[in-house]
């Protein structure tokens, strides 16, 4: 297996005054290219702390990343991040707020005219070319995220983050961005690798699940491979019993070994 | 903005009383003259209702100083001795003996000046308190003993430092416009949501990209509450800074008119200063709301 994305003996230590917390223990992953990888965990368990550290918002206490065998510990556009609630600038329209990221990537690379043409491919392969002169507030929020997604493909990132993408849709429009990214994926083989709390999702989408322990000091708790050939279709999949093992096995890890316990 | 529609409504509308025939009268033509209706109707009754108050204020005033042996004219006279004044704003027979407009103009040339300056310093201070915790540390208990100090309390100081009335002025209007700029802006800077952060860092914007594409226009909503209430004060000091140095400007005109015993022309100052003020502040009020259109949270 070759590792295009490595996360090195991570853990992660906040402390606040006195007191530290050790929220993540010795986080050991490797992501190969083009493998779309989900992170699914009870909430607390650290998740977003460790997509955090991935994206260089925030450092490991100890251990590191490696992107192509280089260390990375900043932030940068070849880690471009999906953000839960979109983060869309709301003073930008939905045109401005891509081209923000590809002036900036594409400043020596590309012309002006090409920026602008590469700004509508993006926005066209989530379609949302239409509504490139709207403001954020003016579009829904499955919308705003389909913009938030060609915000960070149109910075061409090696690996491409998603911090719970869909947590804040409804089932409907979770279920239609689900299969956009699906497609987007399929489309372009990018590396994904994607946070979420909701099994159906990470089944689907992933070729594998990475499940965490709970927190403090959680761990790594196991690793699941979803041998289901692509294209996947919702439908289908409802009743194929590979998937439905793979779901069983995740609920299991879920709520049985590694039950939520509710903070006293 | 309101304000010049309003006073030709006062012209027009009061001598021939209530303004509800104007509303009745417009024609029922072609769809588009509703519309027109519509727009008066919604115009009438956001003007009636100040026009009936400020007409019973004005006839309480009118009996109340009526009286032989009042100390303060009635409106009728206020209006018989400021006739000159108010006919002709632009007269002007040298030193200070000019019309209302030139007396406002300089006034408002000093505002403008000392403001501008406030709202560049402001600003920049802001900027600073706002996103450097040692600057806050270091600089906001300052500030906050500062601001508490009366605009008239710089004058002699400035007078001192400066020994000219015209910068002295306008000095009195920045330090005494700054404080709510300054605040107003470190509030709007510490507040920006740390997802515009996390944006900025994963797009590599460099600290000027930062703060020209994410920092001003995130802030700007705070920003322009602050100016707002800066172009208030500044307003307010003038007045009273004008009084005591002196020289062309409305503040020392309401001082004049004092000393020679003019009170129509005091109480005629007094209305335009209002107006003016009223001005101002609107002007920022719609000058942050077309900044921020954009700002505005989902």
């Amino acid at each position: 297996m070759t590792a295009y994305l490595k996360l090195d003996h991570i853990d992660k230590i906040f402390t606040r005054g006195a007191a530290t917390t050790e929220v993540l223990k010795d986080i050991c992953l490797t992501i190969e290219k083009g493998q779309y990888v989900s992170i699914i965990g009870h909430s607390g368990c650290g998740k977003s702390t460790l997509l955090n550290i991935i994206a260089g918002l925030t450092n490991a206490s100890t251990g590191g990343v490696l992107l192509e065998n280089r260390e990375v510990n900043s932030p940068g556009p070849d880690r471009a991040v999906v953000f839960q609630n979109h983060s869309l600038l709301p003073w930008l329209t939905v045109y401005e707020n891509v081209r923000l990221g590809v002036d900036k990537v594409f400043a020596k690379t590309k012309t002006r005219a090409e920026r602008d043409a590469w700004v509508m491919h993006n926005l066209n392969l989530v379609q949302m070319a239409h509504a490139k002169d709207k403001r954020p507030s003016e579009i829904s929020g499955g919308m705003k995220q389909r913009v938030g997604i060609a915000r960070a493909l149109a910075m061409e990132p090696k690996v491409l983050l998603l911090d719970e993408p869909f947590g804040a849709l409804d089932a409907l429009t979770r279920a239609h961005l689900q299969d956009s990214v699906m497609a987007l994926h399929q489309k372009l083989g990018n590396t994904i690798l994607m946070i979420t709390h909701d099994v159906d999702e990470a089944v689907l989408l992933s070729d594998r699940i990475v499940m965490m322990t709970n927190g403090p000091s959680a761990r790594i708790g196991e690793v699941l491979e979803v041998p289901l050939a692509r294209p996947r279709k919702r439908l289908e999949l409802a009743t194929n019993t590979t998937y439905l093992k793979c779901r069983q096995r995740v609920l299991e890890f879920l709520y049985e070994r590694h039950r939520f316990v509710e903070a006293a | 903005m309101n304000m010049p529609a309003t006073k030709i409504e006062v012209e027009s509308a009061t001598p021939a009383g209530s303004a509800a025939p104007v509303v009745a009268m417009t024609p029922k033509r072609p769809p588009r003259s509703e519309a027109y209706a519509r727009m008066v109707r919604e115009t009438a009754v956001r003007v009636i209702p100040p026009l009936v108050v400020i007409a019973l204020l004005t006839l309480v005033w009118e009996l109340v100083c009526r009286r032989a042996g009042s100390a303060l004219p009635p409106p009728s006279r206020v209006f018989k001795d400021t006739k000159e004044l108010i006919l002709d704003p632009f007269f002007d027979h040298g030193g200070i003996d000019k019309g209302l407009f030139w007396h406002l103009s300089a006034s408002l040339q000093r505002v403008a000046f000392g403001y501008s300056l406030s709202a560049i310093a402001g600003i920049a201070l802001g900027v600073l308190v706002g996103q450097s915790v040692w600057a806050m540390r270091g600089l906001d208990p300052l500030f906050q003993v500062l601001r508490t100090i009366p605009p008239l309390a710089w004058l002699p100081l400035s007078l001192a430092a400066f020994r000219d009335g015209q910068p002295s002025a306008i000095f009195v209007i920045f330090i005494t416009s700054i404080w709510p700029i300054i605040i107003n802006t470190a509030v709007g800077i510490r507040n920006i949501p740390q997802d515009y952060r996390n944006v900025a860092a994963v797009v590599q914007l460099n600290p000027l990209e930062f703060f020209g594409k994410v920092m001003i226009p995130a802030a700007a909503p705070y920003i322009f509450t602050g100016l707002r209430i800066g172009i208030g004060l500044s307003w307010l000091a003038i007045v009273a800074a004008e009084m005591l140095i002196g020289g062309v400007g409305i503040g020392f005109f309401i001082w004049d008119a004092w000393n020679s015993s003019h009170i129509s022309e005091i109480i005629l100052a007094l209305i335009y200063v209002g107006i003016v003020g009223f001005v101002l502040d609107r002007l920022i009020a719609g000058l942050g709301k077309i900044v921020t259109r954009g700002t505005a949270m989902n």
